[in-house]
């Protein structure tokens, strides 16, 4: 019995140190497991840790990374960049055509948001191995899903979606409205030598300013030309008959009275319907064209001026 | 043929062309136009599309463009006879790149000073113009004995590649749309919208032709060489004088209107001696009314080709002009 004791003690202590051994083993591997985790963790943070030195090429997404609280992490900007009013003590790298690569190198950026034509650029910086941000302008919707994109790659894709969404709720808000009146046939002027009727340039019926003004609830005239600009000749102009001009200046008028006065220009062609009423609205202001998180203003300022009557 | 028998001829024959392209030019465009309501009196000119396509934005581009067809076709004979070179045209002596250059700076800069119902563009490309002008005046009469073709061409050519380095940099540095804007400018484009910078124009282009008439005998001789023409009395210092400043007042304002607009003045003198000979008495009026048929056809096309769209018309006479007068050039020899 003893002994039968002892031997069964003997495999008990046996089953004993079998079970601290295999007791220490799994600690072993726990740990290991935990170790593994751990790293790969910090590699996978370390990796994927949102840039911190941005240098943005296009006005646009630069306003984009400022509205979505990526602002600070941006070091440099192109030569054309002029909002938000952060913008303007960076330094300025170059712009589309001139990309200044020895200075966008020297700042030691670790994103750079170019242009999608900018290919001889890219392969330069893949070269140096700094990470790309490629953009392109496109329609209304690629506004918003660029600032998602943009959030994803920054680390504020919170502060990404809610701009996101509320520059889609506001536009959302503008097409209900605008659904429930008539929508008036536009012509939707973005150039034209001032005080005369020549090189007229409008949207044609593709890109973002022509979503824009479809969104604000105007036909385009030139919705069947798969362009995004086109050259209006005033034959075209009179053939097309809008019944409200929209023109958006940009940057060369300041005053109202100025603008009042470029209305005028178009009263050689008595014909067209928004000369005959009275309809030409020139909206004046600073990045109306620009393709970024003021969209949904310049909509809804459009959306006014098609409303307003003389 | 006596030559007056021939001028007779040739100028009917020449003149018929132009007639029957200005008469059927306005009635084509991209949109299609009843003639009967566009004429109509009894319609309100307000309500009148049909009326305000013909008047407004047709008939301008066809008067622009037999104007300055012509004024380009005149100025290339007699440039070419002047400096006694082939190769020469209106763009040769720096004159257009002087009136680019000042389109460039009043686009570039946002100049807005119009006047007499012109816009700023057309002024300041005309200003340009007179002040390239100048220039190579000056340097070619700088030399005591007259004026001297050779410095002339040269210091054209130069002041030419000197002024559109000046452009280049100019569009360099404007912002986005205007650098557009300024490269348009230099397709050509006569869809000027009124009358006004046609009539602005007009003065100097009449001048121009005044002076055009009574120099075809003074350019045959001087084609003979200088020596030759002042052997037989032609004061040789005043023909080139004279014909230096009415070809380039009218490519000034030829270019001021309608942007510098290629290929006629090469082609269409060309394409006239190959049809007519080289008396300049009926090479001259013929180039006239050929480069203003031809600049107002080209521009049919370039508003129909690719409707609604539209092709700038330096394109259109760039590509039909080259290989129309390569063709000629090897049917001839």
């Amino acid at each position: 019995m003893n002994t039968k004791g002892t031997k069964m003690n003997t495999k008990a202590t046996k089953m004993d140190t079998k079970a601290t051994k295999s007791r220490g083993r799994s600690w072993l591997s726990l740990l290991s497991l935990f170790v593994i985790f751990v790293s790969s963790f910090v590699i996978f943070v370390s990796a994927f840790q949102a840039p911190q030195r941005i240098v943005s090429l296009v006005p646009a997404v630069t306003e984009m990374l400022f509205a979505i609280g990526a602002g600070p992490q941006v070091v440099a900007v192109s030569s054309y960049d002029r909002e938000p009013p952060e913008v303007r003590t960076l330094p300025r790298v170059g712009a589309l055509l001139d990309p200044d690569v020895e200075r966008i190198l020297s700042i030691r950026p670790d994103l750079v948001i170019t242009y999608g034509s900018q290919t001889d650029l890219q392969q330069q910086l893949e070269r140096a191995s700094i990470a790309l941000f490629d953009y392109r302008h496109a329609g209304l919707a690629d506004i918003t899903s660029t600032i998602r994109r943009l959030g994803g790659v920054t680390g504020h894709a919170a502060q990404a979606e809610r701009t996101a969404g509320s520059i889609e709720d506001r536009l959302a808000e503008v097409r209900a409205k605008a659904a429930a009146g008539l929508r008036p046939r536009t012509l939707l002027v973005f150039g034209r030598e001032r005080g005369a009727l020549r090189n007229i340039y409008a949207s044609g019926g593709r890109g973002f300013l022509h979503d824009m003004l479809e969104a604000a609830g105007g036909i385009n005239v030139f919705a069947d030309v798969a362009r995004e600009s086109v050259q209006a000749t005033t034959e075209l102009v009179l053939a097309r008959a809008p019944d409200v001009i929209l023109e958006v200046r940009s940057a060369d008028i300041e005053s109202d009275a100025e603008a009042s006065r470029e209305a005028q220009s178009w009263s050689p062609l008595a014909s067209v319907p928004a000369v005959r009423n009275r309809r030409v609205m020139v909206l004046t202001g600073q990045g109306l064209t620009v393709p970024g998180p003021r969209v949904a203003e310049v909509v809804e300022r459009m959306f006014q001026a098609l409303r307003r009557t003389p | 043929m006596s030559l007056r028998r021939r001028l007779v001829f040739v100028t009917g024959a020449f003149g018929l062309v132009p007639l029957v392209v200005l008469l059927w030019a306005p009635t084509v465009g991209s949109t299609p136009v009843s003639l009967a309501r566009a004429f109509d009196r009894r319609i309100p000119w307000a309500d009148n599309v049909d009326a305000q396509i013909f008047f407004v934005a047709r008939l301008p581009r066809v008067l622009a463009g037999s104007l300055i067809g012509a004024a380009l076709a005149a100025a290339g004979v007699v440039l070419q006879a002047m400096l006694r070179n082939p190769l020469a045209t209106p763009f040769t002596l720096g004159v257009s790149a002087g009136a680019a250059l000042g389109a460039m700076l009043a686009i570039a800069w946002r100049l807005d000073v119009g006047a007499v119902g012109v816009s700023s563009v057309p002024i300041a490309s005309f200003l340009g113009s007179l002040v390239a002008m100048a220039i190579v005046y000056g340097l070619a009469s700088s030399q005591r004995r007259g004026l001297s073709t050779n410095v002339l061409l040269l210091a054209g050519v130069t002041l030419n590649s000197f002024f559109s380095a000046l452009i280049l940099f100019v569009q360099y540095l404007a912002d986005f749309a205007e650098s557009y804007r300024t490269v348009r400018w230099l397709m050509g484009d006569l869809d000027i919208g009124s009358y006004r910078p046609i009539l602005a124009a007009l003065p100097f282009t009449v001048a121009a032709f005044a002076v055009f008439a009574i120099l075809p005998r003074a350019l045959n001789l001087l084609t003979m060489g200088e020596d030759v023409a002042a052997s037989r009395g032609v004061d040789v210092g005043r023909a080139q004088r004279w014909a230096f400043f009415s070809a380039s007042l009218a490519t000034g304002a030829a270019v001021s209107l309608g942007g510098p607009v290629g290929f006629i003045g090469i082609v269409v003198p060309h394409l006239v001696r190959l049809m007519v000979g080289s008396d300049h008495r009926v090479v001259l009026p013929a180039a006239t009314l050929f480069g203003a048929a031809f600049l107002v056809m080209c521009d049919v096309l370039a508003r129909t080709v690719m409707a609604p769209v539209e092709v700038p018309v330096g394109v259109i006479t760039a590509l039909i002009g080259g290989p129309f007068f390569l063709w000629l050039l090897v049917r001839q020899s």
